[in-house]
């Protein structure tokens, strides 16, 4: 069995104007020591989904379905003081903007130190020993000063660092980054990606990554789920979806890098926008912004307006696609016959 | 090699006083005078007021020292002076220089001790109630409303009543100050919860919030840990702002009857005993205490002012 497995997660927001639905039928697993990138666009419920991993969730949002397991024990059905012990302890999140993260009016020392003892019974003597020792794992200049100093004293890398120190502190087995270098410089990014995926690598930790940078997933994981309003679209390993995107969305994604578009051309950019949740198209979420809603024969193909895509497997990647499905089954026809 | 260490530290990490000296906070008052002069006034009248028993030449509490032959003397800059009394005597023979410096200790007592009451509970509700919200919520804020109707007389009036009918006037009396300090507590918490409910909630929302939990740490250590000291600069504006109303609340009550005894006078309660003799002649017994009541509390509004002004960043001016 998985180290955490996720099956038919289902979260939705009692909103004032009904429930909307954030999630739906999520599931995926992922190994110990495994990488796995979360891609799509901004509101395809990424985050959310890293959110609903711990049972983080905000009200009014809530886990209407589905099991988040992880070593055995199904996270959405634990105790608030049973949960506590697996968050940041066994299972730790970096955020996106490293300026927000780090509590202003606490020192680095104190925010550590504080960590460490709320999981362990230690004193504060020895979580400065290990926090410092963290400090030099992500090769921050001159350790001992930082722990004294306030996030404000430090450079946006340098508070990154320190909070992939503090997801490191307790070594946990998993790390949920939600877009760790987005807030940064693209030079910074990097290095602190370079140095993220080194520190997985050495202590043997699980990471998943949420992104919306094709490029940084397909260096660092292994495997990846494409999300488009709150379903899992896409996902198998990388190389292969990168190199083979089957769901025109994920085509989509990979046409609209500018390395893919013409010098002096627009970028390929998919056309439309993001559904809102609370209104979703019938059938499938992305046929309204789809090019191949239309058969080869130039009709367009109903099921897309009417049923939602059930997943088809189609070599070593899961595809909810009806365009991918009616091409297997073509192909599948034409080998039976030959 | 430990001495370089030890000197790269200390360059590195300044001292609190450096930081202080570094701080917007100290480059704001050097160049604010009024500030300045009102932190001066303020500071003077508070160790005037509680060096009292050194400074006054009179124990005003001591009946053995009080001469009723020698009341309602004029202050020296008036004929038929006593150079004993230079601020003259209250109706009662007492010095009024010495019961104006016990008073003002009186006065202060009841006002910072109310004031560490009302941010005690205040503070504890409006954290509660901004960070865990719904019921709790809910139900903190519709008692901080009912506290609100409720006048601070009103609340005065009803357990003054409730302690003297208990427990006798003797008692009530014996304990005026702390009666006084849980009656103003008590009246005037909502204000701290509602302002400190607001900021939480303001705060509540950003990603360290997320982070502390991600990192699995309870709630009540996340509020009083993480929330509360984000949300200090508010409590600290209206905390000046709240000793000077709870010093003015306790005058009022006094001057009604309903606070400090004469025996054992505050402040208010020295303007309410001058106040019968104004027609006689004797305006010195109410106008004397009266003008430190008014410095004490502009120079406490004007502080507030400033730091206000300090801790609010859209006035920054930097």
């Amino acid at each position: 069995m998985a180290l955490l497995e996720v099956n038919n997660l289902d979260v939705r927001f009692a909103l004032r104007q009904g429930e909307v639905h954030a999630l739906r039928d999520i599931c995926f697993s992922l190994e110990r020591g495994e990488r796995l990138g979360i891609v799509g666009e901004s509101g395809a419920g990424k985050s959310v989904a890293a959110f609903s991993l711990l049972n983080l969730i905000a009200k009014p949002g809530f886990i209407a379905g589905g099991t988040v397991t992880f070593d055995g024990q199904v996270l959405n059905r634990m105790s608030e003081r049973g949960l506590r012990k697996v968050r940041g302890n066994r299972v730790s999140m970096i955020f996106q903007d490293p300026m927000m993260t780090l509590n202003p009016v606490l020192s680095i020392g104190e925010q550590m130190v504080e960590c460490l003892k709320a999981h362990r019974r230690i004193s504060s003597k020895e979580a400065r020993a290990i926090a410092l020792d963290k400090l030099q794992q992500v090769q921050i200049p001159s350790p001992e000063t930082r722990l004294d100093q306030y996030p404000h004293e430090l450079s946006g890398g340098m508070r990154q660092r320190i909070i992939i120190a503090i997801a490191l502190l307790l070594d946990p087995d998993i790390i949920i980054a939600d877009e760790p270098t987005t807030a940064l410089d693209v030079t910074i990014q990097a290095e602190i990606m370079a140095l993220l995926l080194d520190l997985c690598e050495q202590h043997n930790v699980g990471l998943i990554l949420i992104t919306h940078d094709l490029g940084v997933v397909s260096q660092v994981t292994q495997r990846m789920l494409v999300m488009y309003a709150g379903r899992v679209i896409e996902q198998g390993p990388t190389r292969e979806i990168i190199n083979d995107p089957q769901h025109p969305y994920t085509q989509g994604l990979i046409n609209a890098l500018p390395q893919m578009a013409t010098p002096g051309e627009k970028l390929n950019q998919i056309r439309g926008s993001m559904p809102s949740l609370s209104n979703l198209p019938s059938g499938c979420a992305f046929h309204p912004r789809c090019d191949f809603i239309n058969r080869a024969d130039g009709q367009p193909r109903p099921a897309c307006t009417q049923q939602v895509p059930e997943f088809v497997e189609s070599g070593n990647c899961r595809v909810a696609c009806h365009m991918v499905a009616e091409m297997l089954e073509d192909r599948r026809l034409k080998e039976e016959t030959s | 090699m430990s001495t370089t260490n030890n000197s790269s530290q200390a360059s590195a990490s300044p001292s609190r006083w450096e930081r202080l000296r570094d701080s917007y906070m100290w480059y704001s008052f050097k160049r604010d005078y009024t500030a300045q002069l009102c932190l001066a006034v303020f500071i003077c009248m508070v160790i005037a007021a509680f060096a009292s028993p050194l400074l006054a030449p009179t124990n005003p509490y001591d009946l053995s020292q009080i001469d009723i032959m020698s009341s309602e003397l004029p202050p020296f800059w008036i004929d038929g002076a006593d150079d004993r009394y230079a601020l003259g005597t209250d109706a009662q023979g007492r010095d009024l220089w010495s019961v104006v410096l016990y008073g003002t200790r009186v006065s202060l007592l009841i006002g910072f001790g109310a004031v560490i009451l009302q941010a005690l509970i205040g503070v504890t509700f409006g954290l509660m109630a901004g960070y865990l919200g719904g019921r709790v919520d809910t139900i903190l804020m519709r008692l901080a409303d009912i506290q609100l109707s409720f006048s601070t007389l009103m609340v005065a009036i009803v357990v003054g009543a409730l302690v003297k009918a208990t427990m006798g006037s003797a008692f009530y009396s014996q304990y005026a100050v702390m009666m006084l300090i849980l009656i103003i507590g008590l009246a005037e918490w909502p204000q701290y919860a509602r302002t400190v409910r607001a900021s939480v909630l303001a705060e509540k929302n950003k990603e360290y919030v997320d982070a502390a939990r991600v990192m699995g740490l309870r709630s009540k250590r996340i509020m009083f840990r993480h929330v509360l000291p984000n949300t200090m600069s508010p409590i600290f504006v209206i905390s000046t702002v709240q000793i000077a109303n709870a010093i003015i609340s306790e005058a009022a009550l006094s001057f009604l009857g309903l606070g400090m005894p004469e025996t054992h006078p505050s402040l208010g309660s020295l303007i309410k005993s001058g106040f019968d003799y104004i027609q006689s002649g004797s305006w010195w017994i109410t106008l004397i205490p009266g003008a430190v009541l008014v410095v004490l509390v502009l120079s406490i509004n004007l502080l507030g002012d400033w730091l206000r002004d300090v801790m609010n960043p859209r006035l920054y001016k930097g």
